[in-house]
């Protein structure tokens, strides 16, 4: 078993995520769902991050070529949220702008009130 | 589902899925002892075999620079897409000049001060962008961070007050064809990897001294048409939705 | 070899014609347009076939950037090609070049951001295809992702249309990140992304992680597969998604997710789930059964024409669930083959479908009844494509059905083709309706139909013109003839059975990816069949399907009294499940979620 600080990062991304899904699932706001959205997306950039890291060691950029057996950081997890990162602000964008013609169109913005797909 | 019934059916399933995820969890090694080979191997060999100093960016647009292209299309085509979804209905006018009259946010017009210190601060802004771009193989960095920086430069001259001067400054088409390139600019330098090295995404060009600003090859050269289509990326999402909110109006006065 | 130099272009293709089109967006017409977009469809759609028959003798490894393996350790990211993935790269094509045809002259197409939308989701599904990366897989989903999401929305009109997409967007978002989730897992147990290397590192030992980190991947792309409880948005983004779009989206994306799961499953977790194959094979075959009827029953409900075959696709996907479920190398033979047949008869099915929109301005079927009976060709084609949906031989969909069937009868698993005939029944029961109702004007629609269910109201998505366009017909008479040409290859279930072989071999693709080992492949041994019993069963079948849609529309259809009561309770609670709300369907995605993690600890334990 882990002694808990060394776990505690990991559940935290855990949290984040059930956080996400909570606020998804309860909002009365598209705009507010979208933002939980995000909370959710941010949950990944914890684990990743969580999972490269290693205590004592440097980032992961280096003056000149690294002298053997320098502990350094994961730069692997830090290239794929650098990706994520991406890849989260675009979709939030793509889904504002579905929610900003929405209100246009049906002058609400909270899922209870649309009722055109029923069934 | 009514609303309560679905809260309550919810919290029974996300404690059931809270509780599997922390088991999964528990099988990691502890924070702060990443075991696996993969970093290792990289943060070994990439300033030899690339001449780069920032091992991240080497990653992102070397080793996996595969997975950057796909990224930076993702990017450009969610703006495609948002340009797509934000355009102008039938039955809609562009009211011209019109001024944000939302109630709620009933803002007093920038103060000659603040007009002044935004618009002073957009040069050293797109100089401080153009660094981050150009460096990123030395110093953390690179094409998407520097891109987002030179992409809220033109947000300063909205923030000064003026959506016209903005619309006028970054042209509508100007933006739209800097983004393809710099997206087309990425999957050239891809074919000229497999042109000249037999591998799409090859790193072909000159690798020169660690350490200078020329160096690491295709790193370089990625970096900038990242930066270019992010930067222009950005600026067309933020046309669109102040276009969206601040123009465009049904015909006949409504919102 | 000639062929190693052809893989990237699948994907680069697309989306160097996507970038080239974006540049040129103001400044060329719609005629370019069409014609640059197809040309690019079709050599993707080339070069895939080419690589499905270089593979077919040696599967072939590409690593982008040169990056070779060192001593086992992957650096770079790699494209694993395999029959089964090259092909179903070609079918992908295949279908997107219909969709192009059919939107040819008459969709209204917003400069050419159509145009480019398609590429980049045609490139992205292929690249799904093609990698051998977990992480690159997610990154082709994504971009998959995103543009779905903005063509779904695509007419910002209809405020149905836009919550259709929202809906979309919102669960598969959330599908995406709980797939990232158990990539993130699998790096921190194994340190590696390649799927090969992963699959080398897990080892013969299922603990927690490994079950976490696959549920959470399974139940990523089961809700991109539109698998019960994963399922809800699919109806909407079908209703609302215009015709071309729809076409792609129950003919090959919802397929790519149950691809995913299945590639992801033998390359990456066999090795440690091996001694649960039963288990786990269980566990499928429920969430498979469940997603079959409940979706052939919420079908035959339905009077929004569109909606309806998209319920019929959750319902098919539910039988493809099944194939995969038995875990066997002809099952994922029969899983291949019924993937190709449904993919071509559904979307011959939207297209028809894209065609009634155009020319009556709605896809109603109550409305619509009796207003098609003018139509010859769509008749003749809607007939026809409706008996593919029900297995008759010799359509591709009664090839794969046969050898699934097949392959469960050997595991003594014999209703499984109970659950077969009943989904055809409902699902191509309900087609058949459709086309008495619709193109023959059979039965009478009461005053109390017309007040039936909810109507979605159609905005047109293409320009008036001819009621009569070629290249809608044209569209959708080539894939129905594909899908009858598909079924009557010979020797094509031995290729199906090689190339499943193929797939299931761990260590073969580990050592060619990892080891740049040089492995001949392994030919199926040929398996005698018992041909005339599936023939005359499937025939049956059908004849069971369509006798069921015309009892629907005649006058012994009981629609009060006491047989019918509870059977129209259980259809309304069902629908009434169905909301159209995203808080609904995100509570039922995480309980599916925390099932299938609970019942595989507890059988795994």
């Amino acid at each position: 078993m882990m002694h808990f600080l060394s776990f505690f990062p990991y559940a935290v991304a855990a949290w984040l995520f059930v956080m996400g899904l909570y606020g998804v699932v309860t909002s009365r706001n598209f705009v507010h769902l979208i933002m939980c959205l995000a909370v959710l997306q941010s949950s990944t950039y914890v684990l990743l991050l969580s999972i490269g890291y290693r205590w004592g060691a440097v980032a992961p950029v280096f003056a000149g070529p690294p002298v053997v057996g320098t502990p350094a950081v994961d730069p692997v997890v830090q290239a794929l949220m650098l990706t994520d990162i991406v890849v989260e602000a675009t979709v939030v964008a793509l889904l504002l702008a579905l929610a900003v013609q929405l209100h246009k169109n049906t002058r609400t913005l909270n899922p209870d009130e649309l009722e055109a797909l029923e069934g | 589902m009514k609303r309560s019934g679905r809260i309550a059916f919810f919290l029974l399933s996300v404690t059931g899925f809270f509780a599997v995820y922390l088991w999964g969890l528990l099988g990691l090694s502890p924070f702060g002892h990443y075991p696996g080979p993969y970093g290792d191997v990289i943060n070994k060999v990439a300033v030899y075999e690339r001449h780069a100093t920032d091992v991240v960016s080497a990653v992102n647009f070397d080793y996996r620079a595969f997975d950057t292209l796909g990224e930076e299309f993702i990017l450009f085509i969610s703006v495609v897409g948002a340009t797509l979804l934000l355009r102008r209905q039938k039955g809609e006018t562009e009211d011209g000049g019109a001024e944000d009259e939302t109630p709620e946010r009933n803002a007093p017009s920038p103060s000659d001060a603040a007009r002044a210190f935004t618009l002073a601060l957009i040069g050293p802004l797109v100089l401080f962008g153009l660094y981050i771009v150009s460096h990123g193989q030395l110093t953390p960095g690179g094409g998407f961070q520097g891109g987002v920086i030179l992409a809220t430069a033109p947000l300063l001259i909205y923030l000064a007050g003026d959506f016209e001067t903005f619309k006028k400054v970054t042209s509508h088409t100007l933006m739209e064809v800097a983004e393809a390139l710099g997206a087309g600019g990425f999957l050239l330098i891809g074919f000229l990897g497999l042109i000249l090295g037999g591998h799409y995404l090859q790193n072909v060009l000159p690798l020169g001294k660690t350490g200078e600003v020329n160096s690491s090859g295709v790193i370089l050269a990625i970096s900038l048409a990242t930066g270019l289509e992010v930067a222009a990326g950005f600026v067309l999402l933020l046309y669109g939705f102040l276009e969206q909110t601040l123009e465009i109006r049904l015909k006949g006065g409504g919102r | 070899m000639n062929g190693y130099y052809l893989v990237p272009l699948p994907v680069v293709v697309p989306l160097s014609a996507a970038a080239i089109l974006a540049a040129l967006n103001k400044f060329v017409g719609r005629r370019l347009a069409d014609i640059f977009a197809i040309a690019a469809t079709l050599t993707a759609g080339a070069v895939s076939l080419e690589l499905a028959s270089i593979s077919r003798v040696q599967p072939l490894v590409y690593w982008f950037g040169g990056w070779t393996p060192r001593a086992g350790v992957s650096l770079g990211i790699s494209f694993a090609i395999d029959p089964i993935s090259a092909c179903f790269a070609a079918l992908v094509s295949l279908m997107v070049l219909a969709a192009l045809i059919f939107s040819l002259r008459y969709f209204e197409s917003i400069g050419t951001l159509y145009h480019v939308l398609m590429l980049v989701f045609l490139g992205a599904m292929c690249g799904f295809c093609l990698t051998g990366d977990l992480f690159n897989m997610f990154v082709f989903f994504e971009m998959m992702s995103a543009s779905a999401f903005s063509l779904c929305g695509y007419k910002i009109e209809e405020p149905e249309s836009l919550q259709g997409s929202l809906n979309f967007a919102i669960t598969n978002t959330i599908g995406a990140f709980l797939v990232l989730s158990g990539i993130a897992l699998l790096y921190g147990r194994t340190g590696a992304l390649n799927m090969a290397q992963i699959g080398r590192a897990l080892g013969q030992h299922a603990d927690g992680l490994v079950v976490t980190a696959f549920v959470f991947i399974m139940a990523g792309f089961f809700i991109k597969a539109a698998v019960f409880p994963f399922h809800f948005w699919l109806a909407d983004a079908h209703a609302v998604a215009p015709t071309p779009v729809c076409v792609l989206f129950s003919g090959v994306m919802v397929e790519l997710g149950l691809y995913a799961v299945v590639r992801v499953y033998w390359v990456v977790m066999d090795g440690a789930f091996a001694p649960y194959r039963s288990e786990l094979r269980a566990m499928l075959l429920v969430v498979g059964t469940i997603t079959a009827l409940l979706g052939g029953i919420i079908c035959f409900g339905q009077r929004h024409i569109k909606r309806l075959l998209a319920f019929s696709t959750v319902s098919h996907m539910g039988l493809m669930v099944i194939g995969f479920a038995l875990l066997k190398p002809e099952a994922l033979a029969g899983l291949a083959l019924y993937v190709i047949g449904h993919g071509l008869i559904k979307g011959a099915l939207f297209i028809l479908a894209g065609i009634l929109l155009h020319r009556l301005g709605t896809v109603d079927e109550i409305e619509l009844h009796g207003h098609a009976t003018d139509m010859p060709i769509s008749t003749t084609i809607f007939l026809i494509a409706g008996l593919g949906l029900a297995g008759l031989p010799p359509f591709g969909t009664f090839l794969g059905e046969s050898q699934i069937e097949h392959s469960a009868e050997a595991l003594g698993l014999g209703w499984i083709s109970i659950v077969f005939y009943l989904a055809a029944i409902l699902t191509a029961g309900a087609v058949f309706r459709v086309w008495a109702h619709v193109y023959r004007g059979w039965g009478k629609v009461g005053a109390a139909e017309k007040k039936g269910a909810k109507k979605i109201h159609d905005l047109r998505e293409t320009r008036r013109g001819h009621p009569r366009p070629f290249e809608m017909h044209f569209a959708a008479a080539v894939l129905v003839a594909l899908a009858i040409a598909v079924g009557m290859i010979p020797g094509l279930e031995h290729e199906a059975d090689t190339a499943a072989l193929l797939m299931q071999d761990r260590a073969g693709y580990q050592a060619r990816v990892l080891d740049h080992a040089w492995l001949p492949v392994i030919e199926a041994k040929e398996t005698p069949r018992s041909e005339v019993a599936s023939l005359a069963r499937s025939t049956v079948v059908t004849v069971l399907a369509f006798a069921f849609g015309m009892f629907a529309i005649s006058r012994y259809w009981p629609k009060k009294g006491f047989f019918s009561r509870p059977f129209v309770l259980v259809v309304a609670t069902l629908r009434k499940a169905h909301s159209g709300h995203v808080g609904d369907y995100v509570a039922f995605l995480t309980f599916g979620v925390a099932a299938f993690g609970i019942v595989l600890a507890i059988l795994i334990r």
